[in-house]
């Protein structure tokens, strides 16, 4: 088996007296994908910035090829972030900056290339993601959720990383779109040859993305599968969420 | 047991009124210090510092000057209502030229500029907060407090004591066309008094307020916006509530610093 690109251990974490992840345990494989099923509120956005560091855990480990970072600064976080892309759901992208300042973000903030330099590899990261050079000056409200969310794919492979955390990528897109967006992910994660973990519970997004699937219930993973053994899990919590059943073990999130 | 307090009971409220407070505190002076701190270490980003300093400064001077004007030629044709009970018109522009370098040129700068600047930083920070723009400036290890709050506490540092200077001159002037347009004062004599009237330490006195009211303005857009809560409703209640808490830090400080200056005789 191959080393861990990333594992997170005995993570808990609370806000007031909500216990979002109790002893949640996870870990992402070099060149896999990983997609974290689970219902609004369940803690996979938690469990996400842990990872990332935006949150500390009140508990646990996080560890990134094979290191730990919990609760890492200076130069080892920033060691980390650079190997790291996020996809956020709404892509987050800086409304006061054009589309290629967007995508080279850190290396003209961070890494202090020279902005003709940096333009240029912008906007040849703009085209992997199949958005042309003349894309590059517009402003984010110019541009479609689509173009968007392909922008902010853009500005998460620039620096070729080892992983890329890839949050409700589809939301918000119709469905075309999405698959569009689907297409791009596995084409990106393939071609860069990186680890991705998506969050969704979009279960097309999951079925076409995934090489394994996890379902997080309750503060913790209670299945983990191959993405084809989805409709024959056994479990009856993902078998109701794989189907979008009211009725089941889950409570929908409006009771 | 729950941890609401009883109804009956005043001392769980005052209780927590009091712990609420003083978290309050303490949050806000752990996000200034931070702040602080980014803006007066490397490394700075000078383009946002720039950008900031036209929308900070630049672009309030319309609306600086238009308060200037119409608070001299009020603040004119008050104390020449005073005045005249005692026979005392002729201090007309003494007192203009006093109230506006001392005390109002800086102190409506100061309360416009709550309006105007702090809370569209609030505003345009909460947004960011809402939209995760900020988680996705720390995932690209760029500081939030020098990338974003720091260069906004800077431009507002700068262009607040340039912009008071301005309110400064355009106050006096109000003072100026009331008194001599319409209290016939004679015009010569007007800026002399003005003039010879005037010393460093009352423009001096203005400038210090005004550095202090930039940073007021800028920490609280900042900090307001940077604790904004999801939605639309979030991010306005963060503008308003950086708009009056920068309006009200400004008059207690005002006051506090005049009461110094007063004591160390500024």
């Amino acid at each position: 088996m191959s080393t861990p690109i990333l594992k997170l251990e005995g993570i808990h974490k609370s806000f007031g007296k909500n216990k979002v992840l109790k002893d949640f345990a996870i870990d992402v494989s070099t060149k896999q994908s990983l997609v974290v099923l689970g219902g609004s509120g369940t803690g996979k956005s938690v469990m996400l910035k842990i990872a990332l560091g935006l949150l500390s855990p009140d508990r646990g480990e996080v560890e990134f090829a094979g290191e730990a970072v919990t609760n890492a600064t200076g130069t080892k976080r920033n060691e980390m972030l650079r190997r790291i892309g996020m996809l956020f759901q709404s892509a987050a992208l800086f409304d006061s900056l054009s589309v290629w300042e967007n995508v080279a973000f850190r290396l003209l903030n961070t890494d202090k290339v020279k902005r003709s330099e940096a333009k240029e590899l912008a906007i040849e990261t703009l085209r992997k993601v199949h958005l042309n050079a003349s894309t590059a000056d517009l402003y984010p409200s110019e541009m479609s959720g689509g173009m968007q969310k392909r922008v902010g794919l853009a500005r998460a492979i620039i620096t070729n990383p080892d992983l890329i955390f890839f949050d409700e990528p589809t939301t918000g897109l119709d469905p075309i779109t999405a698959d569009a967006i689907n297409d791009l992910i596995l084409e990106q994660v393939r071609a860069l040859g990186v680890a991705a973990v998506s969050i969704t519970h979009d279960i097309a997004s999951a079925r076409k993305i995934a090489d394994e699937v996890a379902m997080l219930h309750d503060g913790n993973i209670i299945w983990r599968g191959k993405a084809s053994s989805l409709d024959s899990s056994g479990n009856e919590h993902l078998d109701q969420f794989v189907n979008g059943r009211a009725n089941g073990p889950i409570r929908p999130a409006i009771d | 047991m729950s941890s609401e307090p009883s109804i009956i009971n005043p001392f769980q409220w005052i209780g927590k009124g009091v712990l609420a407070t003083l978290r309050e505190i303490g949050t806000l002076s752990t996000f200034t210090a931070s702040t602080l701190v980014a803006a007066l270490t490397p490394r700075w980003y000078l383009s946002e510092i720039l950008k900031q300093f036209m929308r900070i400064g630049f672009h309030s001077l319309p609306v600086v000057g238009l308060s200037a004007i119409f608070i001299g030629a009020a603040l004119a044709l008050n104390i020449y209502t005073g005045g005249s009970r005692y026979g005392a018109e002729q201090f007309v522009p003494n007192i203009v030229v006093l109230g506006i370098t001392r005390e109002l040129g800086a102190t409506v700068t100061g309360l416009m500029l709550a309006g105007r600047v702090s809370a569209g930083i609030a505003a345009e920070i909460g947004a960011m907060r809402v939209t995760e723009q900020i988680d996705a400036l720390k995932t690209l290890s760029a500081n939030p407090y020098r990338y974003l709050y720091a260069p906004r506490l800077l431009a507002a540092v700068i262009a607040l004591p340039l912009l008071v200077v301005v309110a400064d001159i355009i106050g006096v002037m109000g003072g100026w066309i009331v008194s001599v347009y319409g209290l016939d004062f004679d015009s010569n004599v007007y800026i002399r008094n003005t003039v010879d009237f005037v010393t460093t330490g009352d423009i001096v006195a203005g400038l210090i307020k005004a550095v202090v009211f930039g940073c007021v303005i800028a920490i609280m857009g900042c900090y307001q916006g940077d604790r904004a809560s999801a939605g639309a409703t979030g991010v306005g209640r963060s503008a308003t509530l950086s708009m009056v808490g920068a309006a009200v830090w400004i008059l207690a400080f005002n006051y506090l610093l005049s009461t110094v200056f007063v004591r160390i005789g500024l």
